[in-house]
């Protein structure tokens, strides 16, 4: 036991916080855009957000495999102006990784800006503070929960996460080598000591991570109500 | 000095309907906007606060415009000195009494958030969350916080309608009582006859969108209506023969009360109809229950 290789699984879980900390970052003003828009493009940006829920991992990560390779025009311009190559490196990962799970952290917090009584937005407005002080003083602190769960599941979700890596990130130890692909590799070799080993300790992360969600929730809703 | 002019296009219950308003309202007055749900009462209201827009028209408030669709000037709800107060109350769940009434005060304002929270009888209150308040308590914080930011127009969308009658003459006290203490125009939105005789100084009756009457409320209620006979609208429960005569029962308002008829009129009456009861002037009695 004491030879097995710590790193996929610190790499998957650095990647995780990585993509959920982005995500929080993207996905709050964009659920709320979402949420309270009356723009003619609503359905299409809903539409895109939640794309990766239905796609094969393989598509997207085929579509951002070519996307991201220098040889086409996106991909040069990050290589050229910025110096970034997203395929085969971590920030790669990252990148493909927040896609993929952004319906995860949108999806639940539109939804629980939407269950916010219209009048909280309004009555803050005819209070004289803008839109940006009634986000944070009054509808998010009221979403807790919501915020509680888009943040886990994201964070979940970019820890199972496997098909888009593989495309984008291949299988380079210490950089894109993330648990779920050693597991995979790992067992190719028939080597299912190792591969127990990482699946174990994802199978007993996930839950308890699941379980604190569950449990966290319940208090916040005991205390709101 | 208000000056309204609007015009805005509303989908109601009995389809499409054109709201037109022209009305000019003095500063310090008390104006309630009576009529039926539909009429685009609360419309008309929200479009003073600056939560919906008119399709045409200009608001202008003590000389300074709100809103000119030919100007394109529309000045959003955040920069419109007034205070709104929601049927719902619309508290923020995760503030404290208090820090709702201070949400609306300026940064350095203690002491007249707490002037307030003394006026509307919270002081006891302060530290406590909305939820565990009832809803007379709810009703009190929200109008401590809607006069929090000073406002110089006050905007009620029927914000006692949800409670019983004991606790409604409570706060229409302490409604009039604030609306002349701070020198405040109060527009009332109201479809109570006896809220709007109580605190208005003047009724602008609104029927589907258009304001057929203006006038104070004892001109609007008491010389047009008052005749020597009044009409009450009433449903029937029940017709049964009783020795000779026929009684019919009815429903007015939450009463149950019992009518002789005569044969003929009690052969057209049916369970669930609809009639109007009327009497003379000289046969009522009158007793004086509060």
């Amino acid at each position: 036991m004491m030879n097995l290789d710590w790193t996929p699984l610190l790499l998957t879980f650095r990647l995780a916080a990585v993509t959920t900390v982005i995500l929080f970052l993207i996905g709050v003003p964009l659920a709320c855009w979402i949420a309270y828009t009356r723009s003619r493009i609503k359905p299409v940006i809903e539409a895109l957000v939640s794309m990766p829920l239905v796609l094969p991992p393989s598509v997207l990560g085929f579509y951002l495999l070519l996307a991201f390779s220098p040889q086409h025009a996106f991909g040069h311009w990050l290589d050229a102006w910025f110096g970034i190559q997203l395929v085969f490196s971590f920030a790669g990962l990252v990148a493909g990784s927040v896609i993929f799970s952004l319906p995860f952290m949108v999806q639940p917090i539109q939804a629980g800006l939407q269950a916010l009584p219209r009048s909280l937005l309004e009555a803050s407005r005819t209070l004289g503070k803008s839109d940006a002080t009634t986000l944070f003083r009054v509808l998010l602190p009221n979403i807790k929960p919501a915020l509680l769960s888009a943040g886990v599941l994201s964070f979940a979700h970019a820890v199972g996460e496997f098909g888009v890596i593989l495309m984008i990130g291949g299988n380079i130890p210490g950089v894109t080598r993330v648990a779920s692909i050693a597991i995979y590799d790992e067992v190719e070799s028939l080597n299912y000591a190792a591969a127990h080993f990482y699946a174990g300790v994802l199978f007993i992360v996930s839950f308890a991570i699941l379980l604190l969600v569950y449990v966290l929730n319940r208090r916040v809703a005991g205390t709101v109500r | 000095m208000i000056a309204l002019d609007v015009e805005r296009d509303m989908h109601g219950a009995a389809g499409p309907m054109r709201l037109t308003v022209q009305a000019e309202i003095e500063s310090g007055s008390f104006v309630a906007l009576f009529g039926p749900s539909g009429a685009g009462k609360t419309t008309l209201l929200r479009m003073l606060a600056g939560l919906i827009e008119p399709d045409r028209g200009r608001i202008e408030v003590d000389g300074q415009c709100w809103f000119d669709a030919a100007r394109k000037i529309n000045l959003p709800a955040q920069r419109r000195a007034i205070g709104f107060l929601f049927q719902d109350h619309a508290l923020f769940p995760n503030l404290s009494v208090r820090e709702n009434v201070a949400y609306g005060a300026g940064r350095d304002d203690a002491a007249w958030v707490d002037e307030l929270l003394a006026q509307t009888g919270l002081a006891a209150l302060a530290a406590r969350r909305p939820a565990t308040l009832s809803g007379g308590q709810k009703q009190r914080v929200a109008l401590a916080r809607a006069l929090a930011r000073r406002p110089a127009l006050l905007l009620l969308d029927e914000p006692l309608s949800a409670l019983d009658a004991a606790l409604r003459a409570q706060l229409q006290d302490l409604l009039a009582g604030l609306h002349a203490q701070l020198g405040l125009t109060t527009l009332l939105v109201s479809h109570d006859l006896g809220e709007v005789f109580r605190l208005s100084q003047r009724v602008l009756h609104l029927v589907d969108g258009r304001i057929v009457r203006d006038g104070s409320p004892a001109q609007l209620f008491l010389q047009e209506r008052a005749a020597g006979r009044f009409n009450l609208r009433a449903q029937v429960l029940a017709v049964r023969r009783e020795d000779v005569v026929q009684v019919v029962s009815l429903l007015i308002g939450q009463e149950i009360v019992e009518v002789i008829a005569s044969d003929g009129d009690a052969a057209n009456l049916s369970a669930r109809d609809t009639v109007a009861v009327s009497g003379k002037a000289f046969n009522p009695m009158l007793t004086k229950v509060v």
